[in-house]
């Protein structure tokens, strides 16, 4: 049976929503606890979100000042030493967030094992189903069951568990692991946003080439706000600047499944459509009727999108 | 101040991957190979330390099989020194490639070691990591700005929450994001300059390198379909639609 640990990604003091959705991944491989290690300066909080997710058995934290950022290369260690533990730990997960791609391999080469990335479905304990090039291809995997598994979890494919009446006890650990002084954090500049983060949203308005500049994506950006939804860019948008790099959408950028995508301006790459394939309705907008991303779209409309996004608004009343 | 590159080649990222079927693999038979486009970002980045003055030799390695000589020959052409073939005619997975690259670090000791943050075949996001945990040594991932000065690296990564920046000394592992830089591209006469320039070819069953080929894959499939919609002709019927599916 599984024991699964999952290593929980947290900002300024607040649980990702990813961490939730590691708890369905887990759930699906029909362990026998699912444990949350939280590695922070100051873990409690985040450790009383975490106890609170159904389907956790125990939350692990580990108080120290070098876990005030999450740096991989400090993180790792003490990861693989309570993997290795008297937990005994035969999963370790991580969301395949930029966190996540970060620390989990460096883990995995730690405890000299390879690491699934992406799980997008969960076949037994110690077989997946994960993308390749660019989601074009899906391959079924299967890891040795006499190793600790690692592996990330694509978030898109799985659910943020509920919080139902769940109080997990919370378990404080003294790790005696030599941390590196090597890797400093500097700072972060975040996206400030009042709009809905991206990776959670149930709805999604995104811009391409076709918004044409940084001052024209207003459009966007306002439609996004009549709608409660989040920004978000094709690589193009942000290659040219219009937007910051934080909003793409793509293989190399963010992974989504929002109940609603609207896609204005956006062609449709590959890379980019590998970014939405799990969105529940994708609505394109695009004055190119031949664009790929029609081959995709639930409903598309051919137009002017500075035409009809202010019809639309309208229209929302 | 040597740099290592890694330098992958995949299959040309303008390529529609098809699925064989009978489920063994991909169709890679006729198709156009490439550099992964993020190998190609790490190599161009490397140049560029050595243009300003931060490095003087830049080293590409590859573990391919025997036919990818002319794939490094495109990085030499490009401006590597030299580079570096660990054939082997099978299909590695990344602890392997980490371990392996371990072994050509310990035998030319680079300061920076760059890498593409994934391959844009198997989509993994694991070997630069690994090989940084494999040499206890600083990573910097998905990296979009390098600054190097003495023996630290400052470098901006792009994260989910925005732009973060760390220090790392050196010696490290980079691993490249897209806005790092663009490559330059090949000049005729740099190609014809690249057919002098050294390229080693190793064994990868010489290099005393355990397998980290733990993963089999049984089967491939191609994604599921989304079916082709429905087309509206205006913003007031796209409405009506958005309301009929609830969405509103």
């Amino acid at each position: 049976m599984a024991k699964v640990l999952i290593i929980a990604e947290h900002l300024n003091g607040k649980l990702n929503s990813s961490t939730a959705r590691c708890v369905t991944c887990a759930r699906e491989l029909k362990a026998e606890s699912i444990d949350v290690l939280v590695l922070a300066d100051a873990p409690d909080t985040i450790a009383a979100e975490a106890a609170k997710i159904d389907g956790v058995n125990k939350v692990l934290t580990a108080a120290n000042a070098a876990n005030a950022h999450a740096l991989a290369a400090i993180y790792a260690p003490q990861v693989v030493a309570v993997a290795q533990g008297s937990g005994g730990y035969s999963h370790v997960l991580a969301p395949s967030t930029t966190f996540g791609k970060d620390v989990a391999p460096r883990v995995a080469a730690l405890l000299g094992v390879a690491q699934v990335s992406d799980i997008m479905h969960v076949d037994d304990a110690y077989a997946f189903q994960r993308p390749i090039y660019a989601g074009n291809a899906i391959v079924s995997v299967s890891a040795p069951s006499d190793q600790i598994l690692v592996a990330t979890v694509r978030t898109a494919s799985y659910a943020a568990a509920t919080n139902g009446a769940n109080a997990a006890p919370i378990e404080a650990l003294n790790l005696a692991v030599d941390l590196p002084t090597h890797t400093r954090f500097v700072a972060l500049a975040q996206g400030s946003s009042e709009r809905p983060d991206l990776q959670s949203a149930a709805r999604v308005v995104s811009g391409g080439r076709g918004v044409g500049s940084a001052e024209n994506f207003a459009v966007i950006f306002k439609l996004a706000d009549k709608l409660g939804a989040a920004v978000g860019a094709s690589r193009a948008a942000v290659d040219a600047g219009y937007v910051p790099s934080d909003l793409q959408v793509g293989q190399t950028g963010k992974i989504i499944a929002p109940e609603l995508y609207m896609a204005i301006g956006i062609s449709g790459a590959i890379q980019h459509l590998t970014g939405i394939k799990d969105a529940g309705t994708i609505v394109a907008i695009n004055k190119d009727g031949e664009a790929p991303i029609f081959e995709i779209a639930d409903i598309g409309l051919v137009g002017d999108l500075f035409k009809i996004i202010p019809e639309l608004e309208q229209a929302l009343g | 101040m040597k740099i290592l590159v890694g330098y992958k080649r995949v299959v040309d990222y303008n390529v529609r991957i098809q699925v064989k079927a009978d489920g063994s693999g991909v169709v890679t038979e006729g198709v156009k190979l490439s550099a992964n486009p993020f190998d190609d970002i790490a190599l161009e980045e490397a140049l560029r330390l050595r243009e300003k003055g931060i490095a003087t030799e830049v080293i590409v390695a590859t573990i391919a099989p025997a036919d990818a000589q002319a794939h490094l020959r495109n990085g030499l052409a490009m401006g590597a020194n030299r580079a570096i073939h660990v054939v082997t005619g099978e299909a590695i997975q990344p602890l392997t490639a980490a371990r392996a690259l371990l072994k050509l670090i310990e035998k030319e000791q680079p300061q920076i070691v760059i890498l593409g943050k994934q391959a844009i075949d198997d989509d993994c996001n694991q070997t630069g990591q690994m090989l940084a945990a494999l040499w206890n040594r600083p990573q910097a991932t998905f990296a979009s700005k390098v600054e190097v000065a003495g023996t630290v690296a400052t470098v901006t990564r792009e994260v989910d929450a925005g732009l973060e920046t760390i220090e790392v000394d050196l010696p490290a592992v980079i691993t490249t994001d897209l806005r790092l830089n663009e490559p330059r591209f090949i000049k005729l006469p740099d190609i014809m300059k690249a057919k002098s320039k050294p390229l080693e070819t190793l064994q990868l069953a010489d290099l005393g390198v355990e397998s980290g080929d733990h993963l089999k894959t049984t089967r491939y499939v191609p994604p599921p379909k989304r079916s082709k919609g429905v087309m509206v002709k205006d913003a007031a019927e796209l409405v009506a639609a958005l309301k009929t599916k609830g969405l509103l």
